[in-house]
């Protein structure tokens, strides 16, 4: 139960991208078609579940044994930037069927600060091991929600007639604020 | 001497990191709840920056240039790591309301931009200035959309009440989706001033190419890969592997003028 709450709170009550402003490039840059952003959200999933159980083990294991939690940032961004590249060579040998569907998107997520603020997030909380991958999990499936929403309603903004000055990002940022208005009726969803 | 005043010029004004790049737009709105805390990011930001520029460019001659992005990225985390410390301990305060958003200066796409467009090609003393004035630019955004937000969203500016007791604060300003309509409304601004220029020059008028915010950053760290490049942002060519995200951005403008261009004749047609 408590790690279904982990995973609601980080998927809508806390939503990533509406709520802690993290993965806004991503959720503005590539959300202009429904199909790529579904791409780009199974990435997302993909890349942030593996990497909060990889940056967790890490945490326990390396950092907090020979007490250099000092160096978390740095030891985090490294090791997610080889992740991703692991993770795409991994699939592009051994599943390449999923690496077409994700292979444009996985070098793109390096420096999606999503993945970082959710590895510090874990660390911050102090999350167990299964917690930190239920919330990284949550927290993906929640900017994948988002991004694939918004991309909807993109695709319908453009046959729409919008003063000039606000067509193409401000929009957006508009439409996303709207939706960051709805995503506020989940706060009452957990106490 | 005449360089170096550019630089700062060139930082907080002609290329100014929030209002004209619109680069580092997640901590822009996530911190500049309040006038505080957008300068407090700012001068952190700010700190990293030159330290990082004039380390970057110290060791310019010495990275090789494959493996470029990963040594800036740990040369980056570093002061972060250091900066960090000094703030948990010097300002308690600050660092508690900035939070996750500081060891997250890591992946601001300024610093990473500055350091593989200005400070890998320059010399210390000029990426020290540079770093100051993108720096001070960044602080100055900050703090003013801060001073905006607060004022209207709680009546207050740096934590003192100016409004008059009569007066309604705005409370969404200072929550999640005010940050997305204040930041919307200035980007419009933007593109207003770009059109209006574009008018009087008689030039085809492209605003909205730019709808990638960070994103076109990301590029800078997808390690060199080009075809990234020409996959998510749609450019035709290859790009040369020295080809900066502003030249990327550019050549796509083009690209789509021209579209627009045919499209016209078609419909004319």
């Amino acid at each position: 139960m408590e790690l279904f709450l982990i995973a609601v709170g980080a998927a809508l009550v806390n939503n990533v991208v509406l709520s802690q402003f993290l993965g806004l490039c991503p959720f503005i840059g590539v959300s202009k078609k429904v199909d790529t952003a579904a791409g780009m959200g199974g990435a997302v999933i993909f890349v942030i579940t593996i990497a909060s159980a990889i940056t967790n083990l890490i945490y326990t294991y390396i950092l907090e044994k020979l007490d250099i939690t000092y160096l978390q940032t740095i030891v985090f961004i490294l090791v997610i930037a080889a992740l991703v590249q692991f993770v795409e060579m991994f699939l592009k040998k051994m599943v390449p069927s999923l690496y077409r569907a994700l292979g444009v998107y996985l070098p793109l997520i390096t420096t999606n600060c999503a993945v970082l603020g959710v590895a510090l997030l874990n660390v911050q909380k102090s999350y167990g091991f299964v917690s930190s991958v239920v919330n990284g999990f949550g927290t993906a499936v929640g900017f994948t929600v988002a991004i694939v929403i918004i991309a909807g309603i993109r695709e319908k903004i453009e046959y729409n007639d919008i003063p000039e000055s606000f067509k193409g990002t401000p929009i957006v940022l508009l439409t996303a604020g709207l939706m960051a208005m709805a995503f506020f009726g989940f706060s009452g969803l957990i106490k | 001497m005449n360089e170096t005043v550019k630089r700062l010029k060139c930082g907080i004004v002609t290329e100014n990191p929030t209002f004209v790049q619109m680069l580092g737009m997640c901590p822009t709105m996530a911190v500049t709840t309040s006038a505080i805390n957008g300068i407090g990011m700012g001068l952190t930001t700010t700190v990293i920056l030159i330290l990082s520029n004039m380390m970057i460019s110290a060791l310019r001659k010495v990275i090789p240039d494959k493996v470029r992005i990963p040594a800036y990225i740990v040369i980056v985390a570093s002061f972060v790591t250091i900066v960090q410390f000094l703030l948990e301990g010097f300002g308690p305060s600050l660092y508690d309301s900035l939070g996750i958003y500081i060891p997250l200066i890591v992946v601001n796409c300024i610093i990473l931009g500055r350091a593989e467009s200005y400070a890998s090609k320059n010399n210390v003393w000029l990426s020290m200035f540079d770093g100051i004035g993108m720096g001070l630019g960044f602080t100055i955004g900050l703090t003013s959309i801060g001073i905006f937000r607060e004022l209207f969203g709680n009546g207050s500016i740096f934590g003192k009440n100016i409004m008059p007791d009569s007066y309604q604060p705005v409370s969404i300003l200072i929550l999640a989706p005010g940050a997305f309509f204040v930041l919307a409304c200035l980007i419009a601004v933007q593109n207003k001033v770009k059109l209006t220029k574009a008018r009087k020059a008689g030039e085809a008028i492209s605003i909205c190419e730019r709808e990638d915010g960070c994103a076109s950053c990301t590029n800078t760290l997808c390690m060199g890969k080009s075809y990234t490049m020409e996959s998510v942002m749609g450019i035709k060519e290859k790009p040369d592997k020295k080809m900066t995200v502003g030249e990327a951005l550019k050549e796509k403008s083009k690209d789509k003028v021209k579209e627009a261009e045919d499209n016209d004749r078609e419909r004319e047609v």
